[in-house]
């Protein structure tokens, strides 16, 4: 039966040899841990791109409940925290996921780093990490400010100070952040809810792409 | 694939007519012990995922996500922090030539120069040696760093008092006040509204006054002689104001 329906998706779109790029590809000795347990450090890629999948799926459930306006926000969060069902565990996986996923791409970082990895023909991939994790960092950043707590507020503050502190563009960046030059308050919410919802994803889907492209094109670096 | 005359389509489309067989690439030539990822590897790839699922829910059970109470911009005593993956470059501003007149060092050219140098490492890591100890700079560099990020974020977790952070930020109760009441003006003449509020939910200076469980009389003797922080001789008014002040305060229950 699913054979059939395959078969027929295929005449009319020939989707074996999308199909087949993707799943045809080697995983050579020296990165697989069932033969050499050192190996391990290979997985760490692999565990930021699970995690990443983590936070996307619970952040699409976190946002049936979160209504991001001041009045709200904390409300929101609050009654998801202690009223909806499995709620606190889906706000813990999104909010432990944004500490694991530092993790688990710095380990990698410093995997590749190491080892080396990053040479020629390598380079471009390097840079495309290199963003990838600025990315994230902007995530953790701006998903800090959402649940409109003390902490959300104040922290805030300081990162928007600080991001005013860069040379030349400083102001420009601060009003760009916050939506006004003196007021961190509800165009902030907004702001960096649209950041963190839309702005930020799409270019991280847009670079892990990238990211994944490369390495399928280079194939993974050999053993030391 | 098949070029020039002869190319069959289906229909009217662009999709070649001739089928090409779903069948996995033969890994058995390949050097060493190399496997298909599909599905071979990718099966193994997801009992470790599942392992680490479980870890992962753990935390998520053992520690619930925190929530303070809702951002009050009024509230100046308040002590901000950042989340722990920012800290190191939080900790770099408090010194004196990373801050003040000097931000720009600490909050620009140092970070833009770390960041910068990770961003352009294959440029400037170029030889063909990818050993760590064959390359000593590179290596060097990264263990310089790691030690100053550890060492930053150390400090930074070292300064701050947990107690007082968690005490600060913590989701106060709050009750229905009668404004109108005895109790209320006497606790607004007396002063006690500048340290404890309006709302008596307490302040930067005062705790709050919402569910202490206390009895009207050791309430009485707090007004009178104070507590920790609080100086003695706060309550100036006569004796039966104070028992109309201190059963107002011990009935107030969080809603």
């Amino acid at each position: 039966m699913l054979n059939k329906i395959y078969d027929w998706v295929d005449e009319r779109l020939d989707i074996t040899p999308m199909w087949r790029d993707i799943a045809d590809h080697e995983v050579p000795e020296h990165v697989n841990p069932a033969h050499h347990f050192s190996a391990f450090v290979y997985c760490f890629g692999g565990l930021t791109f699970f995690v990443t999948v983590i936070q996307i799926l619970s952040g699409m459930f976190l946002t049936m409940y979160y209504v991001p306006d001041i009045k709200n926000a904390w409300e929101s969060v609050y009654y998801l925290q202690n009223e909806v069902a499995f709620g606190v565990i889906v706000r813990g996986m999104h909010h432990w996921g944004a500490s694991l996923v530092i993790v688990m791409m710095f380990l990698h970082t410093l995997r590749v780093f190491f080892q080396g990895a990053y040479k020629k023909p390598r380079e471009l991939n390097w840079v495309v990490g290199v963003l990838i994790f600025f990315v994230m960092l902007g995530l953790g950043f701006t998903g800090y400010l959402l649940p409109w707590d003390m902490k959300a507020l104040f922290a805030t503050k300081v990162g928007i100070e600080i991001a005013a502190s860069t040379p030349l563009i400083g102001h420009e960046l601060k009003v760009l952040l916050a939506g006004h030059p003196d007021i961190v308050g509800a165009q902030t919410l907004t702001r960096f809810f649209a950041i963190h919802v839309f702005f930020l994803p799409a270019a991280l889907l847009g670079l892990m792409g990238a990211h994944f492209i490369m390495i399928r094109k280079q194939g993974i670096s050999g053993p030391l | 694939m098949h070029r020039g005359k002869g190319m069959k389509f289906v229909g009217d489309s662009r999709i070649p007519a001739e089928r090409k067989p779903n069948i996995p690439k033969d890994y058995s030539e390949y050097p060493g012990k190399t496997e298909a990822f599909w599905p071979n590897f990718l099966l193994k790839e997801w009992m470790v995922g599942s392992v680490f699922l479980v870890g992962y829910l753990c935390l998520t059970i053992a520690h619930p996500s925190p929530l303070e109470r809702v951002a009050d911009p009024t509230d100046t005593g308040y002590l901000p922090l950042p989340d722990w993956y920012f800290l190191f470059l939080y900790q770099l501003l408090k010194y004196t030539y990373a801050s003040g007149p000097y931000n720009v060092i600490g909050g620009f050219i140092i970070p833009g120069l770390a960041f910068g140098g990770l961003m352009l490492a294959p440029f400037i890591d170029r030889g063909p040696k990818r050993r760590p100890l064959e390359r000593p700079f590179a290596t060097g560099f990264m263990m310089l760093s790691l030690a100053a990020i550890i060492f930053l974020t150390w400090e930074s977790v070292d300064a701050v008092d947990w107690k007082a952070k968690e005490a600060q930020g913590a989701i106060v109760e709050e009750a229905a006040i009668d404004t109108n009441s005895d109790g209320f003006k006497i606790y607004q003449e007396n002063g006690c509204i500048n340290c404890h509020g309006d709302t008596l939910s307490g302040g930067a200076a005062a705790p709050s006054l919402v569910g202490t469980g206390l009895t009207p009389e050791e309430i009485a003797e707090i007004a009178k002689n104070g507590k920790g922080s609080m100086p003695p001789g706060m309550y100036k008014g006569n004796d039966e104001d104070l028992v109309k002040l201190s059963e107002f305060i011990s009935t107030l229950e969080a809603e």
